[in-house]
């Protein structure tokens, strides 16, 4: 059993080795949420709004994508990456943006599905006073966004927190290169099989803080914006 | 009806005035909410629409904003029916706020009305003292109390400077003192020369606000006429039972 007092002194210390892995990890994580936010926000709040045949099927859809295996989705955009795969003349494999880009997939329907839930919501509310006021549609997806922002800054904090926590897929499309693709979870992965426990545990602390942090935000949040605006 | 004239953007006079029902009926579900009802509203001091619940008043008016498409017959505005809110603007029964203050849910409004961005402050605070909200303006909408939320409600439909104003029972969950204020409210905007369509079941409010009557039972127009006539002298049978405290339905 290694003590658990190394980890605490490699995340005390800054152990630069810890700390690059933590860079790439937060680096390509919110990268990955900044993108997928920016197509899962829109993506949710149209499938609230639109009607068209086939909306049903969608729904279900990207509920069930949820719930994606991150290996499937690493193991799709590896086959899209490779040398010899479609996008394989871009020589993405086992880069970060190999990393961004299967994350991004991994959590557009984490954000895309609470977002199509949330606005839906909003709009039955919203539905008679938009109409009234004369609200077009571009108006109306943008209000819905904007009124539903606390239950959409969840949505995205659960997608930061996927992202932060999977393996998966950085593990098969990024290749755990060090100081270059090595994210805090392969890096476990890895340290861990090697018996380098201090270093793997400390990655551990520093995740499982992550992962707090982000509820404790989460929550905070939620309570001031009711005292605020009931 | 947009045209450009010396850079500067003017709309032609568009009027939603006359307000035309003619002959409409309202299904959902099997049940006919409405039956051929018939209503022509035009320029004057306020209409009410009285009957119990349950005789349309919500639908009617509902058709009145364009909200709802009647299933036969025809609704017109100013001859037009293009169901697009022009120059008219609902409250509804249980208004619903924006998860905002109360001045940029009047901002909001104003906004979606057309008026441009630098006329908007002013007209902000024009309105919130026009209903005497100048004070919360910055209070977020959601905290205000029911009678207050009213008022908002009214701030934002008028901020649409509209010829119609169509409230739908909008005293029926307030106490004597927001029920004065509110309409007072309406009384001014009436004066000021804003039609007031106005569901009601409270005689006295009737009594007070009315210039005429529509009355109304199980989704028809039972009578129409001016106020004092309705009141002391109604015409049908129905009419006499409701006025006389008696459960017609």
């Amino acid at each position: 059993m290694a003590d658990d007092s190394s980890a605490w002194q490699l995340i005390l210390a800054g152990d630069p080795v810890l700390l690059s892995i933590v860079r790439v990890s937060l680096a390509v994580s919110l990268s990955a949420l900044a993108l997928a936010s920016l197509v899962g926000l829109p993506l949710g709040a149209m499938l609230a709004l639109l009607r068209f045949p086939g909306r049903g099927l969608l729904v279900v859809l990207l509920n069930a994508l949820m719930g994606l295996p991150p290996v499937v989705v690493g193991l799709a955009v590896y086959l899209l990456l490779s040398r010899s795969g479609p996008l394989g003349a871009f020589g993405l494999l086992f880069t970060p943006t190999a990393m961004v880009i299967a994350q991004t997939i991994i959590i557009i329907p984490i954000i895309a599905a609470p977002t199509r839930q949330s606005v839906e919501d909003f709009w039955h509310e919203y539905r008679d006073e938009l109409t009234a006021m004369g609200v077009g549609p571009i108006g109306r997806m943008m209000t819905l966004l904007w009124d539903a922002r606390i239950s959409l800054f969840t949505a995205v904090l659960a997608g930061f927190g996927r992202a932060a926590a999977e393996v998966g897929a950085v593990m098969i499309v990024g290749g755990n290169i060090e100081g270059f693709t090595r994210t805090m979870t392969t890096a476990v992965v890895l340290e861990t099989s090697k018996g380098n426990l201090p270093l793997a545990m400390g990655l551990g602390i520093i995740l499982v803080a992550l992962v707090i942090a982000i509820n404790a935000v989460v929550w905070t949040t939620r309570t001031w914006s009711e005292r605020q605006a009931g | 009806m947009v045209g450009t004239a010396g850079g500067l953007t003017v709309r032609a006079p568009v009027t939603d005035l006359p307000l035309v029902l003619d002959q409409v009926s309202l299904d959902a579900g099997g049940a006919k909410i409405l039956d051929r009802a018939s209503l022509t509203i035009t320029a004057g001091a306020p209409t009410l629409i009285v009957g119990p619940n349950g005789a349309g008043k919500t639908s009617l008016l509902r058709l009145c904003m364009g909200l709802l498409s009647p299933s036969a017959g025809a609704v017109t505005w100013g001859g037009r029916d293009d169901r697009a809110p022009v120059r008219r603007a609902i409250v509804f029964q249980r208004p619903v706020m924006l998860r905002r203050s109360a001045s940029a849910n009047v901002a909001y409004a104003l906004a979606h009305a057309g008026v441009p961005r630098h006329a908007r402050a002013a007209r902000v605070s024009e309105l919130l003292d026009r209903v005497g909200l100048a004070e919360l303006s910055e209070r977020p909408a959601r905290r205000l109390s029911g009678g207050e939320q009213q008022r908002l409600a009214l701030a934002r439909a008028l901020a649409r400077d509209p010829e119609i104003l169509l409230l739908d029972e909008p005293t029926a969950n307030l106490d004597t003192a927001a029920t004065r204020s509110v309409e007072e409210i309406v009384l001014r905007a009436a004066q000021g020369g804003i039609k007031i369509v106005m569901a009601s079941h409270d005689l006295g409010q009737v009594r007070r606000l009315a210039g005429d009557v529509v009355f109304m039972l199980r989704g028809s127009v039972r009578e129409q006429g001016g106020a004092a006539e309705f009141l002391d002298h109604p015409s049908t049978l129905e009419a006499r039972n409701f006025l006389r405290g008696d459960l017609v339905f």
